[in-house]
């Protein structure tokens, strides 16, 4: 049986920094359910944040200026001290990263260039004109192929095995091989990303489907704030392709049918610069009474910015519009709907990355440490996947080198491959049944009507009901096909069974938090309430089904107070 | 409309063959969509690779009405036919379906060096590279590594152990990178048939790329590197 010190599941930006943040003396691999480069990380498009004060706006910012405003845009939700620490190592991070190559764009003097950002009180996201996820991904890869780093490309991990609170092994599909292989593992790092796929409108790569965080939880690891969802105010409509918060970074306006600029009713300090949780919700409440375009988008115009700084700063989402729209935004305002975009919540693990259970570490997207708590600031996540990705990394090796025990467990993992391998069978075996790619739309739109922008009791519950109904369905699952290799009705019935587990933590977490705080909007209360809710949702899953506890969040030195931008 | 698309089991079958789907596209349906609708509404069994659908992620690059295009930036309507035949990546050996075994394309890109080789420590305040010599290399690095231009070039198909165009970009990208330090030997190993003196120079690398890297433009910059390399040695050279 294959077996590694350290298995890391996911290559994106959280899983290759925590492959070079790992000891280089262990046996490590990386695996990848699509080869690293297309991970949903390379769609990134406006920056990184970090406190480096190179733009002439920005001489007096400081990393505690940036934890500052992170805590604030997280509604207070954010655990301080992991804010700070994000913060802190933004700047050697990004000093780093352009060692190794990445092309920032860069300021006249040569200094990395930065540009405003949503809730931001200085202009501080470092870019790549607006392709910084592209560039990031790929120059993290490259000094993974130059340490000869191992990858299991195009391998789905399908179930975590823990025994006795002790991680001790992976079970994975092999796409290309058509096999399953059981893998023993002494550590393991999850870095497996969000679920933007279970809405149906979502900004996010198609194969975002968040199994892994349900894999987790089903593994009996708990998830936190997972009703923390972010919608991003600039989809492109129809396509909900990302139209990068850059735009208006840039200068670019949002307008109603009125041809109105109309944050000046909802943040008009910050107009369209306010963030992500409030920029949202206004288009949405535009939209809603009546002024939008065919009631359902708004316009992002980049027109005054004019040809040369949109083709200079926003090559990327010009060419998205060009072939995607087949509208050019130097002669046309683009056509944008808000659509869910990040995950807040996720694996609850702390400031070291570490789960409840030993040996089982988690960060980026798929991770809730909490430095973003209810609402995330654009900038913001490229940054917590690399450097948490890193600390997962260093917190793994510090765990191996204090020599956990042989554990055993090999046989287990085994059994649980052969398990897996005879539920295939079975279910291939079957007359016929439900075809998983319909089940996975049902379970889009449900999701997207139950625990869209604005929730209520009444939806956020219909949601739970229709779960259960969506969940027997799944009992009737099959395979058409031949699920030897590249059987991807295999992968999405694998990642199916989690997403629902994810669905009903995120409707569990919304239906009882009873207060409106960063991304969580609920019509019902409609104001924050730090007396009974400043704090965590914590949900664990039990044989009786999910059990929800709530931890306090850790303040340090931002007293909570009211958000206004 | 009818989708004809390849397909093929390389465990189960002998020789690959098309199969008709009809399918009507909604407005501004791309042939990625397209493919998801009758996978989704027909055939669950269809394989094809796919993750970003907004062109940056480089997964689904295929054969679309004989020309080799990402599936998700092409729009059905602009191919102006009532029929769409979808193949996989030629040059590189059929999996399943619409899926390639790329392993050759990355082994190439392997052969490379594909990072940047700065001396020394990460300087305190980052490097200081001036706007115009980053924009250098801003036309290669939007390489996405979809695999298009190593599928169409001429020389890949006749001999497997060109490197291609898209290796030849990456390190170009590098080459010309003010960052970067790597010792002319590096270069060196792309001086020869498998390497720069290998491309036919017809420019189909350009023709095809869905996102103007132009990687035929960074083989002319890495053989203009190479004879420079070697004139000023040969002048160094002691009589």
């Amino acid at each position: 049986m294959l077996s590694y010190d350290l298995l890391i599941v996911g290559g994106g930006l959280a899983g290759l920094s925590a492959a070079l943040g790992a000891d280089p003396g262990l046996k490590v691999a990386v695996i990848s359910k699509v080869h690293p480069l297309r991970s949903h990380s390379v769609a990134a498009q406006g920056g990184i944040n970090a406190a480096l004060a190179n733009h002439p706006d920005a001489t007096d910012d400081t990393w505690e200026k940036h934890a500052f405003d992170t805590v604030k845009g997280s509604d207070y939700l954010a655990d301080q001290a992991p804010a700070e620490l994000l913060c802190r190592r933004a700047i050697p991070t990004i000093y780093e990263l352009d060692h190794w190559g990445a092309p920032f764009s860069r300021f006249a003097g040569g200094t990395i260039a930065q540009r405003p950002f949503g809730g931001a009180g200085f202009p501080r996201t470092c870019y790549a004109a607006d392709r910084t996820g592209h560039i990031l991904l790929h120059t993290l890869y490259e000094q993974a192929v130059r340490r000869s780093i191992t990858f299991f490309d195009e391998w789905l991990v399908t179930d975590i095995i823990v025994r006795d609170k002790r991680l001790v092994g992976l079970v994975a599909y092999d796409l290309a091989g058509g096999e399953i292989i059981p893998l023993r593992a002494k550590a393991v790092i999850f870095a497996t990303g969000g679920y933007g796929r279970i809405f149906f409108r979502s900004t996010n790569a198609y194969i975002n489907l968040g199994g892994g965080i349900g894999m987790a939880y089903k593994a009996g690891i708990p998830l936190k704030d997972m009703e923390f969802v972010q919608f991003h105010p600039t989809t492109l409509f129809g396509k909900n392709i990302l139209m990068t918060e850059a735009a208006r970074g840039e200068g670019g306006y949002l307008v109603n049918a009125k041809g109105r600029r109309f944050m000046e009713d909802y943040t008009p300090k910050a107009m369209e610069l306010a963030p992500r949780d409030i920029v949202a919700r206004s288009i949405q409440t535009e939209i809603d009474k009546g002024n939008g375009f065919e009631n359902e988008f708004v316009h992002l115009d980049l027109r005054h910015l004019g040809r040369e700084k949109i083709i200079q700063r926003l090559p990327g989402i010009r060419d998205i519009c060009i072939h995607f729209a087949g509208l050019d935004p130097v002669d046309r305002p683009i056509p944008i709907q808000p659509a869910q975009h990040y995950s807040m919540g996720g694996i609850d693990v702390d400031a070291t990355c570490a789960s409840p259970v030993e040996g089982f570490f988690a960060a980026g997207e798929c991770a809730c440490v909490s430095v973003h708590g209810a609402n995330r600031l654009g900038g913001n996540s490229l940054l917590e996947s690399i450097v948490f990705g890193r600390i997962a990394g260093e917190s793994a090796s510090l765990y191996l080198r204090g020599g956990p025990s042989e554990v055993g467990g090999g046989r287990d993992v085994a059994e649980r491959a052969r398990a897996l391998t005879a539920r295939i069978r079975a279910v291939h075996e079957r007359e016929t049944g439900e075809n998983v790619f319909q089940l996975l739309n049902r379970l889009k739109r449900l999701m997207s009507d139950a625990a869209g922008i604005f929730r209520e009791p009444a939806t956020l519950r219909k949601g739970i009901e229709e779960l259960a109904v969506l969940r027997e369905a799944y009992r009737r699952v099959f395979i058409y096909g031949n699920c030897g290799r590249y059987c991807q009705e295999m992968v999405v019935l694998v990642e199916f069974e989690h997403m629902v587990e994810v669905a009903e933590v995120i409707l569990l977490g919304a239906l009882k938090r009873e207060e409106t705080r960063g991304s969580h909007f609920r019509k019902d209360f409609p104001k924050r309430d730090d007396a009974s809710w400043l704090k965590h949702t914590i949900i664990t899953r039990s044989d009786k089904g999910p059990v929800i506890t709530y931890r306090d969040v850790q303040i340090g030195r931002y007293a909570p107070q009211e958000r206004i931008y | 409309m009818t989708f004809k698309i390849l397909r093929f089991d390389a465990q189960t079958d002998e020789q690959p063959h098309f199969q008709a789907y009809r399918h009507e596209p909604k407005p501004y349906e791309t042939v990625l969509e397209a493919l998801k609708e009758i996978r989704d509404q027909q055939d669950p069994s269809l394989s094809f690779r796919y993750s970003c659908r907004e062109a940056v992620c480089g997964s689904c690059s295929v054969v679309i009405n004989g020309r080799i295009a990402l599936a998700c930036r092409t729009q059905v309507e602009d191919l102006g036919s009532d029929e769409v035949v979808i193949e996989p990546l030629p040059n590189l050996e059929i999996q399943k379906d619409l899926i390639v075994d790329l392993n050759p394309f990355w082994e190439a890109y392997r052969l490379v060096e594909p990072f940047l080789q700065a001396p020394g420590p990460v300087p305190e305040k980052g490097h200081r590279v001036a706007e115009r010599d980053m924009e250098k290399v801003f036309q290669y690095v939007t390489c996405i590594l979809c695999a298009c231009c190593y599928s169409a070039c001429p020389v890949a198909t006749r001999d497997g152990r060109y490197v291609g165009p898209a290796a030849l970009a990456k390190l170009t990208r590098f080459a010309l990178d003010p960052r970067d330090d790597r010792p002319f030997s590096a270069l060196e190993r792309v001086d020869g048939p498998d390497g720069v003196w290998g491309c036919d120079t017809v420019f189909r690398c350009n023709d095809v790329c869905p996102k103007d890297v132009r990687p035929a433009d960074g083989i002319a910059v890495l053989r203009r590197k190479i004879i420079a390399g070697k004139t000023k040695r040969l002048f160094r050279r002691k009589p």
